[in-house]
This record gives C-alpha cells, sequence and structure tokens, in this order.
C-alpha cells in the first residue's frame, strides 16, 4: 500500500513553473520550496483547514456547547435539530436520554482526538524503535523484527483488541494502551526499509570513521532523515486508532457509556434508526470528516516532503 | 521451488505458534478464569471446584501447552456460555463467514481492477479523479457507520434488501458492499501503479510499435504483469478481512463466526474467543502464505530470496 503514485495525480508539477512577480524557484532555500508546495498542494490545505477546526472546537468545547454533554433531560428528548424543523435551543437537536447532541459532538471531538494521538504516539515509540534497530543493525535482530511484525499483523486487530477490552474493562486507558500496543507494525516496516536506506548513505559511514558514538549517529544522522515517513506514518496510525476506537465504542466494548464518543453516539443512535436516522448521520459525519482531514494531511506531508517519490 | 515453500511453511508455523501463546496468556492475564466462571461472590470451595474440573490453578505454560495439543487434534474445548463443543459452533458458523468474505473480495476486485487500469490508461482524466476520490472517501468512511447507512437507505428508505439476518441470498448483498469497499482502496492505488509503470516499460512501447491492438497490448502484455503484486495484496487482505468481518457481521446480524466473536467476547466466553482469535489469525497466515507462494511461483526471481 506504499505507493506514491496516486497522490500525483493531483500534486504539482516540480516548481520549476513560477508565476509572475515571484521569486524562480531554484533562488529559493529547500525550506522555502517545500513550503511553497505545500501551499500549492490542495489536498493538504484541505486537511489542515478541516483539522484545525476540529482541534480548535475540541480545544474550546466548553465554549461551543451551550449545554453540558451528560445532563439528561426527560422532557427534551429526540428534539430534531434545528435544520431539520428543531429550534436553535439545541442546534443539533438531542439525543433519547435528552441530552444536547451538539455539546456531545464537540466534547466526543475531545475523546476521538486524544485517543488517536496517544495510540499512535504509543506505537510511533515502539514501532520506530523496533525499525530503527532491524535496519541498522540488520542480520539477526532484523530476522526477529521481521518476525514480530508477522506475529503482529496475524493477530486480528479488532478481535483482540475487543477480547482485551472486554476482560479488562472498557477504561479510556485500556482502550488508549491496547491501540497502542496493536497499531505499530506499519511504523516498524517503513522505518526498517528507511533506516535501511539511509543507512546505506555515505555520510552515515563518514559519522561512523569519525567515531560518532551509537546514539548520535541514530539520533543525529538516521533519525531526521527518516522523519518524513515518521510524519506520514504517525498520521495514518491516528487516523486508524480513531476509526478503531469508534468502531470499539459502536460495539459495546470501547470507551463507555456515558462518555461521548462518536462511535458510542452511533451505537446508541443505531437504536432509533427507524425514525431518526439523524442520530447516527450527525456523529458519522464528523468521524467521516475527522478520519478524512487527517489522511488527506499525511498524504499531502508525503507529497511535500518527497518530491522526488512522484511520477 | 520448493525450498522456498519448505522455508514459507516453516516461518508461517512459528508465526501461527508464538500467536497462539500469545493469545492464550493474553485472555489469562486478565484475571483468575476460576473467578470468571464462579461468579465474583463465590466462596473458596465453588472455586475450587472449578479449578478441579478445569484446572485453572496449575502452570500457565502448562495448560498452555495442554491446551495447544488438544487443539492440534481438533478438541478446542466446551464454550463456557453455549456448552457446547467449541469445533462444533465454529464450524457452524464459518461458512457464512467464508462465503461472506469471497463475496467481498470479489466484489472489491471487479470494482477496482477495472477502475485501476482505467485510470492508469488516462491518467488525469475524469476516471482517474473519480477512482481517486472513491479511494481517499473510501478510506475515511468508518464501516460500521457505511453499513448503517446502506441500512437506513436500502432497507429502510427503499425497502429493497433485508436489514439483518443470513437466510437468503438477498441478506449478502449489503454486508458485501461494506466489507468489500474495505479492500478497494489498497486493491485500486496498486492496479493503477502497476498499470503506470508497465505501461511505460520497453517492451510494451516494442508491442506498439509491432502493430499490435491496442486492446492486445493492454490485456496480453501490460495488465498480466501489473496484476501480480494485485493478487498477492488480494491474498492478504483477504485474510484483514475475515479478521474485520466481525463488525460487519454484528451490524447485519449475519450469523457467521465473527458474530460468534462477537457473541463470546460480550460473555466472556474464554474458550470460544481463544479459538476464534487462533483461527483468524490462522485465516491470515494461511493468505500470507498463499500469497507469498503465489509471487514466487508467478515471479521466479522472487525464489532466490
Amino acid at each position: 500500500m506504499s505507493d506514491t503514485s496516486l497522490t500525483s495525480a493531483s500534486a504539482k508539477k516540480p516548481d520549476a513553473v513560477s508565476k509572475k512577480g515571484k521569486t524562480p524557484a531554484h533562488q529559493l532555500s529547500p525550506r522555502a520550496k517545500m513550503l511553497r508546495r505545500a501551499l500549492r498542494h490542495k489536498g493538504l490545505l484541505f486537511g489542515l483547514f478541516v483539522m484545525s477546526i476540529i482541534v480548535i472546537v475540541a480545544i474550546f468545547a466548553p465554549l461551543i456547547a451551550t449545554h453540558d454533554p451528560y445532563a439528561q433531560s426527560l422532557l427534551a428528548r429526540m428534539k430534531p435539530p434545528a435544520f431539520m424543523g428543531g429550534t436553535w435551543e439545541h442546534p443539533l437537536g438531542t439525543d433519547a436520554l435528552g441530552r444536547d447532541y451538539l455539546a456531545r459532538l464537540v466534547y466526543g471531538a475531545r475523546i476521538s482526538l486524544l485517543i488517536g494521538l496517544i495510540a499512535a504516539t504509543i506505537s510511533a515509540c515502539i514501532g520506530t524503535f523496533m525499525g530503527v534497530m532491524a535496519g541498522y543493525f540488520g542480520g539477526r535482530i532484523d530476522l526477529l523484527v521481521t518476525f514480530f511484525i508477522n506475529v503482529r499483523l496475524a493477530m486480528p486487530v479488532v478481535l483482540v483488541a475487543l477480547a482485551v477490552v472486554a476482560l479488562f474493562g472498557g477504561s479510556l486507558y485500556v482502550v488508549v494502551s491496547v491501540l497502542g500496543l496493536l497499531l505499530w507494525d506499519r511504523f516498524a516496516v517503513v522505518m526498517r526499509a528507511a533506516t535501511m536506506q539511509v543507512r546505506k548513505l555515505e555520510y552515515v559511514a563518514a559519522a561512523q570513521v569519525l567515531g560518532a558514538s551509537l546514539p548520535r549517529v541514530l539520533f543525529k544522522d538516521i533519525l531526521p532523515n527518516v522523519m518524513n515517513h515518521l510524519i506520514v506514518i504517525f498520521t495514518l496510525e491516528m487516523a486508524h486508532a480513531i476509526i478503531l476506537e469508534a468502531a470499539l465504542s459502536f460495539l459495546g466494548l470501547g470507551v463507555q457509556p456515558p462518555t461521548p464518543s462518536w462511535g458510542l453516539m452511533i451505537s446508541e443512535g443505531k437504536e432509533m434508526l427507524l425514525f431518526e436516522s439523524w442520530l447516527i448521520t450527525i456523529p458519522g459525519v464528523a468521524l467521516f470528516f475527522l478520519v478524512l482531514s487527517i489522511n488527506m494531511l499525511g498524504d499531502g506531508i508525503r507529497d511535500v516532503t518527497a518530491p522526488e517519490g512522484r511520477n | 521451488m520448493y525450498m522456498y515453500i519448505l522455508k514459507r511453511l516453516g516461518l508461517a508455523l512459528l508465526v501461527a505458534f508464538t500467536v497462539s501463546a500469545i493469545s492464550f496468556s493474553l485472555l489469562f492475564m486478565a484475571g483468575d478464569p476460576a473467578i470468571a466462571i464462579a461468579g465474583e461472590n463465590a466462596s473458596a470451595e465453588d472455586i475450587q471446584m472449578v479449578n478441579d474440573r478445569y484446572g485453572f490453578d496449575r502452570p500457565i505454560v502448562i495448560q498452555y501447552f495442554e491446551w495447544l495439543g488438544k487443539a492440534a487434534t481438533g478438541d478446542l474445548g466446551n464454550s463456557w456460555y453455549f456448552d457446547l463443543p467449541v469445533s462444533d459452533l465454529i464450524a457452524d458458523r464459518l461458512g457464512v463467514t467464508m462465503l461472506l468474505g469471497l463475496l467481498g473480495m470479489s466484489f472489491a476486485l471487479l470494482l477496482a481492477i477495472p477502475m485501476g487500469v482505467a485510470a492508469a490508461v488516462k491518467p488525469n482524466s475524469l476516471i482517474d479523479r473519480a477512482s481517486l476520490f472513491i479511494s481517499v472517501v473510501g478510506q475515511a468512511i468508518p464501516s460500521f457507520w457505511f453499513g448503517l447507512i446502506l441500512i437506513v437507505v436500502f432497507s429502510i428508505k427503499l425497502g429493497l434488501v433485508p436489514a439483518s439476518g443470513s437466510t437468503s441470498w438477498k441478506h449478502f448483498i449489503l454486508p458485501t458492499i461494506v466489507l468489500g469497499y474495505y479492500a478497494t482502496p489498497a486493491i485500486m492505488r496498486l492496479t493503477r501503479a502497476g498499470m503506470l509503470e508497465v505501461l511505460s516499460a520497453d517492451y510494451i512501447r516494442t508491442a506498439r510499435a509491432k502493430g499490435l491492438s491496442a486492446r492486445k497490448i493492454m490485456f496480453k502484455h501490460a495488465l498480466r504483469n501489473a496484476i501480480i503484486p494485485v493478487i498477492s495484496l488480494a491474498a492478504v487482505q483477504m485474510g484483514f478481512m475475515l479478521g474485520g468481518s466481525i463488525v460487519v457481521e454484528s451490524i447485519f446480524a449475519l450469523h457467521g463466526a465473527g458474530f460468534l466473536a462477537w457473541e463470546s467476547i460480550s460473555r466472556n466466553d474464554l474458550p470460544t474467543m481463544q479459538a476464534l482469535i487462533l483461527i483468524f489469525s490462522m485465516f491470515y497466515i494461511f493468505f500470507t502464505f498463499l500469497a507469498d507462494i503465489l509471487n514466487a511461483w508467478m515471479d521466479p526471481r522472487l525464489r532466490i530470496a
């Protein structure tokens, strides 16, 4: 799945063509060139824009939500959203327990982002460590890491995560830890390949000859040069973790009620599927846009940081 | 070639062994299974009785090898909830899951390969953009939500297909789409990339120069080579899909192995859970093994590695 050609369809031509009045591309520093590519990449800008909105909404949730996401009201159950004939008292309506849907949605953004970020960070640490070790040392360490990756891939993620949550209880910590411990495989695969490539370059050999210590070579010479891959995989796995959390919560074995998780909201809305389909549409659309924006951001970063990979 | 197969087989067995050990110990780490059976408030005698019957108080390594030995002969223990042999339960349900997996994969291939080829033949055309759109959107839609939306539109609003159950072929339409779309983006991307690469190869130019028809070049020369990595990706995706069928089966209440997994997990039915995790990982291991062999068979260069 590691092809770069797909996004090339929408990617811009290399920056040889410069518009009137701008500095010609060859006079720019590599960093400025990268920035210029980023500003011309529609997918990247779209992803960044949508994600920024969601992050801002999550941070300022108490200011946006006019109600308490946990407050139930028997008198205000299943009120439709304002655009479906409801009132502005509850802009997105209320759920079956009379909780304000907008409040649950914006607080739910916090849960999704938090789980995505922490789980991806845990996976990134595990996977990067294993991948860099395997790529740098090769030999037996490489065999061992490759074996671990195979074992991990053979374990059905959803099934194992569900089983662990069922046995250990569905707290936020358990969900985050399980996902973090399960999603490191792609980090390891990509970091291993990237490290192998960088390791062969002459400046690494030069650093070794100059007597640089192993940590120095790893952190100063290898890691900065595989960083762009790391960021791309980080976004992909963050999106992956967010979708998985929603799926686990949807199946009833993730974050537990009454926490406002988007997956849980869809699961609760499912009971009313016959009559009130907006109950699943609203959190579903939110989830879709969050995942879409993270993916587009990741694809964009890949295009912008590795122009030589485009055809 | 035989040496290669043997090596791969050995690796597959080792992986299977490790996975089974991990899943076994994982489920034991969660707490004392004797308490899980006897109940939270059980007396010491009750717990002792459970331990006498199941032997949970012995070292975990011994229990694991005993379980493994029995599993190798097809005895996966008794379900705590259904009180039936786990192997019978699974055998009953596996057919539905495999059928769903095959249908889903066929759906994905039938959609992804033509789209990928068309996109590669005319880069930046309308169809290329459409396929890009499908794969970007497809990767962002959570499958459980997609399934619910399909139920709302096609079952509730239009009344075309039943929403849940597994008694007729109509019940499989929506689950097939939901499971299949999941594998579509990756296959489409790979087909497109492979075709683009092959179409710019020298032998295609030679074929064109010889005056072969565009059709013949496309199908006989280009697609044949571009499809090799797609087939092995499809095999790997098949393994993933079976593991992901738990979500789809529980939305549509399709009574397959995935649904059984969900039932056993929500009822703390440890033996069934363990057996299903083992079986689903076996599927994955089998399909990746198959992919390796197919690859080596179609591309002799790989056999050396």
